[in-house]
This record gives structure tokens, C-alpha cells and sequence, in this order.
């Protein structure tokens, strides 16, 4: 149940995740986004913009 | 099992207490004596006082040494060379933490000690002491050398890219290492007077220091086995820190490599290794390595940043002085000729905030 890092590589545990939540790489730190959980996947989260909404 | 008994040779110095400290609470060891010229009589925690209540030991005379199971030696550079037979005659096996066994050599050593080694006959036996390059040789060695306390930074720092293969040795390895003043040992001088010292960033040797050659060494043996035929632009700086090292590193490739290529070649040499570490965040304080959160622990932290253009990669290594560049790594030396789990006696995991 391990995705990759899409940044370093590293093994990603998806166990008991649900798609869409925001987990860390444990080597880079980089903060992932849970795309798949069956077939594991995960991509960078995007970053946060600014909301300059009314 | 009973404990093996250990006695150090030079044991008023900061590395002799840093060993005592650690040696005290290894499972395996017995101290049987510590011994030291100008101190011989007093109370080890009278140098060593953060081991007061913990230790009763009273340094002897050198000449009172009896035999022992392993000797540590903590003398300046150029004594126990000397000395050597004499204190092989104290242990099947010596640990010497000076500079005088480090190099395979006598050509390299005349060249970078600027005169004849002692005992030149010995170097082809002694083993360098880093277990992460010599652990096999550790296991039947009966004369360890310590290893340079930024040369081991480097060394562990730049290993995995020699390994490899990837680096253009058409030019040059730029190193510069930032250094902590317990490093220059425990005697003052003018140069260590606290006005002076303190807040100093200071160029000590930007040229010519000792540790190049261990690079030379043991880089070249990684890259096919002789010495290293790269110019290696060595320089070294005091800053403002008791105990650390900080070292930055820049090596050329032969071809452009992306960031995950290199986070491959660290991963496959290091996450085995107990006391190597990889730190490379993109968030965060400590995004690379700090030798802050190193003091007093064994840990040895690598991190790197690639540039493409310049097929250039920047390697930051950081580590204790003390420990992983003298007695932790001393330790971890003796844990492998023993057949002992290597992080006996040094599971302490630095403090933070410190």
C-alpha cells in the first residue's frame, strides 16, 4: 500500500488514508495530495492561493 | 557475558572525556583505567566535570597502564606513532584517535604532515576507522585509526556520489568545512582567548589542511581504488559554535542527473547505515543539516541540492565534532570489531531546542 513521492522517490504509506486528504513525504517533506488509494498514488498538493474573493 | 575491559591513553582531553562519557553507560565495556600525564592523580571528573557522581575513576600515570582488552589512545598528532609498540604490548587491539594511522601511505603522509611517519611499516595495517566504509576491515583489526573530524564530514557527505561514479574529476571538489572550537582541543592559546575567539568567523587553513588527504584516501578507494587524482580545494573556518561541523561541498558531474537520480544514489548507500540521515525538506526550519541539533549525538546529517545547468551538486554534511567525528565514531568503531549491534553505548538523539 505504498505510493511514490513524486518529489523524492520516497515510499508513500497510503494505508487508511482517503483520496483527496494531505499527507507528508517522511524523507522530503513535501506535502502530498492522495490520489489513489487502490492503486497508490499520490501527487503534490497545490499550493495554497490567495482568495481575494468579496 | 562479561564486559570487555577498555582503557584510554590521553584521557584529560575532550576526546578522552567524550569517550569516558560514552563508555560508561555501554552494556559491554568495562572502563580499567584512564590515564593521563598532566593529570595523573586528580579525579577524571575533575577535567571531565559532567561526570561528576557518575565516575569515582582517578587518572593514572601513562607508565601505570596495565593490560587491558582495548586501548584507546587520545594523544596529540605525532606521539602514539612513536610510542606504537609500546602500547600494543598494553592490547591485542588499539584504537588510536590521532591523526598518525589514518593514512594507507607514507608518500601521502610526508606530504601533508611535512615529515617521516614513525612508523611507517604499520600504515598498510591499520584500518580508518569509519564503519561505514571499513566495517568488514574493522571486524578483524587490530590497529583502528580514528578519523578526521572534517574529513569525516566530507568523506560521509560525498561517498555516495564517488560510488557512483557520476563525478568529473576534470574538476575540481571544492570543499569548505565550518568548524566549532572544541576542535582545536583542550588547551588554550592565544587564539582560543575569549575575546578574541568569541563571535569569530575565521579562515584557519584555507589551504593545505591535514584532512584533504583522508579525502584523497578514501574518496579514491570508492572511485576505483587509488588515491584521488581530483584537485581537492580544501579550507576550513572557525565559527561560532562549541561543538559542529558544518561542511558544503560542490562536485561536478559528467552529465546532468535531476534531483531524484541523486535522492536515489543517498537512499541506496545510506538507509541502512544507523547513524547517516538524509535531510532534504521542502518545508520547514531544518531543511538541510544543522549541526545545532547534532551535539553530543552520533548522527552524521547529509542533505544536497542539485543544479542542473551547472551539473553541480551541492552536498551538506553536519555532525558532532566530538562524536561522530572523534569518540562516538571511536565507539562505533569498537562496537564493530566486537560483532556488537553499532549503536551500543550511543542511542542518545541530540537535544532540541539546544
Amino acid at each position: 500500500m505504498t505510493a511514490q513521492c513524486p518529489e523524492c522517490e520516497a515510499a508513500i504509506d497510503v494505508q487508511g488514508l482517503m483520496v483527496g486528504e494531505i499527507t507528508f513525504c517522511p524523507d522530503c517533506n513535501a506535502e502530498l495530495e492522495v490520489i489513489n488509494v487502490e492503486q497508490p498514488e499520490v501527487a503534490l498538493a497545490p499550493e495554497v492561493e490567495e482568495d481575494w474573493g468579496e | 557475558m562479561s564486559r570487555i575491559r577498555v582503557s584510554i591513553l590521553g584521557g584529560s582531553g575532550y576526546t578522552g572525556g567524550e569517550l569516558m562519557r560514552l563508555l560508561l553507560f555501554h552494556p559491554m565495556v568495562e572502563i580499567s583505567q584512564i590515564a593521563s600525564g598532566s593529570q595523573a592523580g586528580h579525579f577524571v571528573h575533575s577535567a571531565h566535570p559532567n561526570l561528576r557522581k557518575i565516575c569515582t575513576l582517578r587518572f593514572c600515570h601513562p607508565d601505570d597502564l596495565t593490560t587491558c582488552d582495548i586501548l584507546f589512545l587520545c594523544l596529540p598528532h605525532g606521539v602514539s606513532s612513536g610510542e606504537i609498540a609500546r602500547y600494543r604490548a598494553l592490547a591485542p587491539r588499539v584504537i588510536d584517535l590521532s591523526g598518525d594511522f589514518r593514512l594507507r601511505s607514507p608518500e601521502l603522509y610526508r606530504r601533508w604532515y611535512g615529515h617521516e611517519h614513525l612508523a611507517p611499516e604499520l600504515l598498510p595495517e591499520a584500518v580508518y576507522g569509519l564503519p561505514e566504509l571499513h566495517r568488514g576491515e574493522l571486524a578483524e583489526a587490530a590497529l583502528v585509526s580514528g578519523t578526521g573530524c572534517m574529513a569525516t564530514t566530507s568523506i560521509l557527505g560525498l561517498a555516495p556520489l564517488y560510488r557512483a561514479g557520476i563525478v568529473n574529476q576534470a574538476l575540481p571538489l571544492v570543499v569548505e568545512a565550518k568548524v566549532g572550537s572544541s576542535a582545536a582541543g583542550a588547551k588554550a592559546g592565544p587564539s582560543s582567548h575569549h575575546p578574541d575567539r568569541s563571535g569569530a568567523v575565521r579562515s584557519f587553513e584555507p589551504t593545505g589542511h591535514r584532512h584533504t588527504a583522508e579525502l584523497i584516501q578514501e574518496l579514491g578507494q570508492l572511485d576505483g581504488g587509488a588515491e584521488l587524482k581530483q584537485i581537492v580545494a580544501f579550507s576550513a573556518t572557525a565559527v561560532e559554535l562549541v561543538r559542529g561541523i558544518l561542511v558544503t561541498a560542490h562536485v561536478f558531474l559528467h552529465e546532468q542527473l535531476e534531483e531524484k537520480a541523486i535522492w536515489r544514489i543517498f537512499r541506496e548507500a545510506y538507509q541502512r547505515e544507523a547513524f547517516i540521515r538524509l535531510v532534504k525538506e521542502r518545508n520547514g526550519v531544518y531543511r538541510y543539516p544543522e549541526p545545532k541539533i547534532l551535539a553530543g549525538s552520533n548522527y552524521c546529517d547529509v542533505g544536497f541540492e542539485v543544479d542542473l545547468e551547472q551539473r553541480r551538486v551541492v552536498v551538506m554534511a553536519a555532525l558532532d565534532n566530538l562524536m561522530k567525528g572523534a569518540a562516538g565514531n571511536g565507539v562505533q568503531a569498537l562496537n564493530c570489531m566486537l560483532g556488537w549491534d553499532e549503536t551500543l553505548g550511543l542511542t542518545f538523539p541530540g537535544l532540541h531546542p539546544a
